[in-house]
């Protein structure tokens, strides 16, 4: 079983290239589409999905070196800023725009999103879940910002700047009357149904408006 | 790999200007062997003061090519793969028809006789060689500095004949400051008695404006943090006697060297038309607008800057990147880091060879 059709019949995920939300990327990516991965990093993701479903790949990607690899390995990226990386690119210029694991980073969240869907018909976000019970746990019991496996980091050096859980996501997609095609949450490698908001320490949403 | 320089010649050639060059030459080396189907040929494009031979130790003096870092067996423009060619432009110096060349109409060389070139005329001279040597389609244009501006002018002018472009340290058009540079340069030159209006073939050449032309280009070439490393401010001898004007910095001691040694391998008159030529570039020209004439290019791009390079600054590279993302074209771009300045395409390639064989590798996957 490839790692894609896994993806796809769960409750057990594997991992495509080591990441659990790439599995459910891939399983969601139509083949040959055109497909823009913003905060793409190496451009692994990008390669995988050119190799094995023949999609046009780009990527936006801030740090230079990890621009380079991608770009040693063949995949499109430019170098920039991602709040500003959307900026040139025409209206549903791709069929998917991927966001993941950034969103949390990002200063202005909202105005992202927005143009993860004018420039491509769906968007594929994937955050971590700041709902998670273990976060609750950590934030109730300690008193301090939550750290825990999912978010390692103390708060004066942490990357994540917003704070979001599955239910914030849907709550903002309901009042920007976005679609939700799909969501999948994950904990470990096992698919999470039930209490998504508490059990999920990953969620993957396809949204189109 | 021992090369030489060959030479094609054509009948004629009608130029931006309206005049027309009969006969025209074209000096290039070719690197690599043309696969059966034609389709791994990479056409390299040189540098202002660059020439045929990019790569390889010439037959002749023995010299290493100027990309000679670059291009070769595993090299970036890797030979046991691709099939490079490399040409002097128009209204070059080493062996493409030029100022310095014959003017059959009167038996001398044309000086200031030549026509106005413009690097749409260099191209097309360029797209009459490719044809000649029976590539209809190129893999890759690739070149720096005014290379990248005639790899733009390709993709511009024959979006079919080219699968790829790899403008490198360059701009789709100069800016007031790059002209200025220039036209430092040529009033130099012009300033030298020697110069006689262009007429100094056969006598003697205006060695000394063309040195400080010359003196002028390098530092821009350099940066403010590789001339420091390079030279401080040394001077050339140890001794610590009083202030003299007989004393040389180190600086000054290299740049009269590079402005000498030019002398000998260029002609003055070439830099005033090839300097114009870049001036004059600008994509947008006859387009309306830089979005308008990237919107022709077809090919995938990988556009690259460095960090230090002041002469062709990022923003100049980002504008182009800027226009092709508008068109959702294919392009990658980098601004690598390097402390060389200008001169980083040519000596600080380590991360450039990654990139570019990456890029070159997944053009001939995905086009053919």
């Amino acid at each position: 079983m490839s790692a894609t059709e896994a993806a796809r019949v769960g409750p057990f995920v594997h991992s495509v290239l080591g990441r659990r939300d790439y599995a459910i990327i891939s399983g969601i990516v139509e083949p040959n589409t055109r497909v823009l991965d913003v905060g793409c990093g190496d451009g692994e993701l990008l390669e995988w999905l050119a190799e094995h479903k023949g999609v046009d790949a780009r990527g936006v990607e801030i740090i230079g070196s990890k621009v380079q690899r991608a770009i040693a390995r063949g995949v499109s990226v430019y170098q920039g800023d991602i709040e500003q990386g959307f900026a040139d690119y025409p209206d549903q210029a791709f069929d998917y725009v991927i966001l993941s694991q950034t969103l949390q980073e990002t200063r202005q969240p909202l105005k992202v999103l927005n143009e993860m869907l004018r420039v491509g018909r769906y968007a594929i976000v994937a955050f971590p879940n700041f709902g998670h019970w273990s976060v609750r746990w950590s934030h109730l019991w300690t008193g301090r910002a939550p750290k825990t496996k999912l978010f390692p980091h103390d708060w004066y050096d942490s990357p994540n700047i917003h704070f979001l859980t599955v239910h914030d996501f849907e709550t903002l997609a309901a009042k920007e009357h976005w679609t939700v095609e799909r969501g999948i949450f994950l904990a470990g490698n096992r698919q999470v149904s039930l209490m998504p908001n508490l059990l999920a320490e990953t969620a993957v949403f396809l949204v189109h408006r | 790999m021992i090369v030489e320089t060959q030479s094609a010649r054509f009948d004629s050639i009608s130029l931006d200007c309206g005049a027309v060059l009969a006969p025209v030459e074209v000096a290039y080396e070719t690197y690599g062997e043309l696969n059966s189907a034609r389709t791994n040929a990479i056409l390299i494009e040189h540098a202002f003061s660059g020439d045929a031979h990019a790569a390889g130790i010439s037959h002749d003096g023995g010299k290493p090519g100027w990309w000679d870092n670059m291009i070769g067996p595993g090299k970036a423009f890797d030979t046991n793969k691709y099939f490079v060619i490399c040409a002097n432009v128009l209204g070059g110096c080493k062996g493409t028809t030029g100022p310095q060349s014959i003017n059959p109409a009167t038996g001398a060389p044309y000086a200031m006789q030549f026509p106005v070139i413009t690097m749409s005329d260099v191209v097309r001279l360029q797209k009459m060689l490719v044809e000649h040597l029976g590539i209809t389609r190129l893999l890759s244009v690739a070149g720096g500095s005014m290379g990248g501006m005639q790899a733009l002018e390709w993709a511009v002018a024959f979006p079919d004949a080219i699968a790829s472009a790899i403008p490198i340290a360059t701009t789709a058009r100069h800016s007031a400051q790059q002209i200025a540079f220039n036209e430092v340069g040529r009033q130099a030159i012009m300033a030298d008695l020697d110069w006689n209006q262009g007429n100094y073939y056969g006598t003697k050449p205006p060695a000394r404006g063309l040195a400080v032309a010359r003196m002028v280009g390098h530092i821009t070439y350099m940066s403010d943090d590789s001339m420091r490393e390079k030279f401080g401010r040394r001077f050339q001898d140890k001794d610590e006697a009083l202030p003299d004007f007989s004393k040389v910095f180190e600086v000054e001691s290299y740049l009269r060297y590079r402005g000498s040694q030019f002398v000998d391998r260029f002609d003055a008159n070439s830099y005033l038309y090839i300097t114009k030529a870049m001036d004059f570039f600008d994509i947008a020209n006859g387009h309306g607008s830089l979005a308008a004439a990237l919107e022709r290019a077809t090919a995938r791009f990988l556009v690259l800057s460095f960090t230090s390079d002041w002469l062709y600054p990022t923003y100049q590279s980002l504008e182009i990147v800027s226009a092709l993302r508008g068109r959702n074209r294919d392009v990658a771009f980098c601004e690598l880091p390097s402390n060389y300045g200008h001169d980083a395409f040519l000596v600080d390639v380590g991360e450039q060879t990654e990139l570019v064989r990456g890029f070159l590798a997944s053009t001939l996957r995905s086009k053919p």
